[in-house]
């Protein structure tokens, strides 16, 4: 029987070479739900994600999407399990060689055998539901970063995924391309039906999008709960993460000699 | 003494064995998985014709313009050194010959690494580094098969025609300088040409030359495009890296296989 979560990372480690960068981590997905997994650059946050989408392999550990271990399929199985999800990358990563239509047919070539005549309906309703079946012909290059962003977003709903991955999406945008953005995630995710995965560090924007937060630091799952308990929680690195302060428990200098040992050394 | 002379041995095969054999590895099995995922790039052509006119058409205007300037630089220097033994009629075996069996597939090869290689690998790398191929990946698409074999299979095509035009262009500036403009006769510039060049021996040979060095250049093209390390530095590393291993590449196998077909009659 189908558990009620669509993903679930189970005591989940990992490193690269000798250096550890999750430890020991438990998160779960609900079906249905927006999820955001929060926490400063370098906690781990995106590679977490590249294991949920078996782009990596735990050293220990468990990660199940759709009741699968995902960490144990092989290539033909895991290529199956990754039609059903889509990611959308930092910077888009759209295919600079196509223009945005065929961004967004691409994956409907590869893995369907519809007629031309349907994949571009398929496509420009696609484009549509971003805002963009304007701007179908032009290539990645004329587009401006929020729209590139918007483009690469239907392209990773273009098979109708029933998970969707979203690797820092609000990054380097305008107030408005912002805006825009966390609204088509809650959107879309809820008009396909589909279960979402946020990794960010823009807060505001994510508190107000989610339904429940994983709060990371140093590869650890330091804090969980909903908006509300992440504005009000008391863990002071949370606080300083939510608020913006520079110094605090995550401390504004790197470690350092002392600073006036150092200018006054010679 | 003996300890920094056994320090330096290690550390020189340290990096032979890292730098080396491991990429070495690396590179044939890399090779493996292309030929295995090579599929899609026969039952979609369409796919490797989009490549062949990237790597082969966009390359004809500096083969085409080399082949007929070393071409024209044969007829000059053949008919001088003929002259001196009064055979200057042999000056189109001479042209031809150099051209089909050595010239043509190296100096094709040499400009198809610099043009075509050098592309395909920093495309190749600019695709990783901008996460394209991890994007494929993640769309259950294979950056191999889609992205590596179309472009592993056009240039092994194209390759081997660059050659040939090549060396034509090369004969045609031969008979400009040869014929033309030094006043060789041309019944005997044509019809020598036509009894001394063996088509087994010396067209053919040509043609397994010029596949051969395709094969190689492509081959580290993808190779090092796919390996780059992901930033400017590493792209950039690589698309030199294509160039200098490719040339030495089809130098060493240009005598290996030179020797393989040597008759030495």
């Amino acid at each position: 029987m189908a558990t009620s979560n669509l993903v679930e990372v189970q005591n989940v480690t990992f490193g690269y070479d000798q250096r550890e960068v999750l430890k020991n981590i438990n998160l779960v997905v609900p079906r249905g739900k927006v999820v955001a997994i929060m926490g400063l650059s370098g906690c781990g946050k995106t590679t977490l994600l590249r294991l949920i989408g078996g782009a990596l392999f735990p050293n220990q550990g468990e990660i199940r999407v759709a009741d699968r271990v995902v960490n144990k399929l092989g290539h033909d199985a895991l290529f199956e399990l990754r039609r059903k999800m889509g990611m959308l990358f930092q910077f888009g990563a759209l295919f600079t060689d196509m223009s945005s239509f065929d961004n967004v047919a691409f994956q409907m070539r590869e893995h369907t055998n519809l007629p031309a005549s349907i994949i571009r309906d398929l496509a420009l309703m696609k484009l549509q539901a971003v805002g963009l079946r304007g701007a179908a012909d032009l290539m990645p290059s004329e587009l401006s970063g929020g729209m590139a962003r918007r483009v690469a977003l239907a392209r990773s709903i273009a098979l109708d995924p029933m998970l969707m991955m979203y690797d820092e999406p609000f990054t380097g945008l305008d107030p408005i391309s912002l805006g825009v953005i966390g609204q088509l995630i809650r959107r879309l995710n809820d008009s396909l039906g589909a279960t979402s995965i946020v990794v960010t560090h823009d807060v505001a924007e994510a508190l107000e999008l989610v339904d429940y937060v994983y709060y990371m630091s140093a590869g650890k799952v330091e804090f969980q709960g909903t908006p509300d308990q992440v504005r009000a929680a008391g863990l002071s690195s949370l606080r300083q993460f939510v608020y913006g302060e520079p110094d605090g428990p995550v401390p504004f200098h790197y470690p350092a000699p002392d600073y006036r040992q150092d200018l006054f050394a010679q | 003494m003996t300890g920094r002379l056994a320090e330096l041995v290690r550390a020189l095969g340290a990096r032979i064995v890292d730098n080396w054999i491991w990429r070495l590895g690396f590179a044939c099995r890399f090779l493996w998985f292309t030929l295995k995922e090579s599929g899609p790039s026969f039952r979609r052509f369409h796919l490797t014709i989009r490549e062949i006119y990237f790597t082969g058409v966009l390359s004809l205007i500096i083969i085409l313009v080399s082949g007929l300037f070393v071409g024209m630089v044969l007829g000059l220097q053949g008919y001088d050194t003929l002259v001196r033994y009064g055979s200057s009629e042999a000056l189109g075996v001479l042209v031809s010959l150099s051209l089909v069996r050595e010239l043509g597939p190296v100096v094709a090869g040499l400009l198809f690494a610099s043009r075509a290689g050098s592309a395909i690998t920093a495309e190749i790398g600019l695709m990783k580094a901008t996460e394209q191929l991890s994007a494929m990946e993640m769309m259950a698409v294979d950056p191999i098969a889609r992205v590596v074999a179309p472009r592993f299979w056009a240039g092994v095509i194209s390759m081997p025609l660059l050659a040939a035009l090549f060396s034509a262009m090369g004969v045609f500036g031969g008979y400009l300088v040869g014929v033309r403009l030094i006043g060789v006769d041309e019944g005997s510039f044509w019809s020598q040409m036509q009894a001394a060049v063996d088509f087994r021996e010396d067209v053919l040979n040509g043609v397994i030359k010029s596949l051969v060095f395709g094969i190689a250049v492509t081959w580290i093209a993808v190779y090092e495009g796919y390996d780059a390390p992901p930033t400017a530095e590493g792209v950039s590393g690589a698309t030199t890296r294509t160039v200098v291993t490719s040339s030495l590449a089809i130098l060493a196998l240009d005598f290996v296989l030179t020797a393989l077909m040597f008759r030495g009659h």
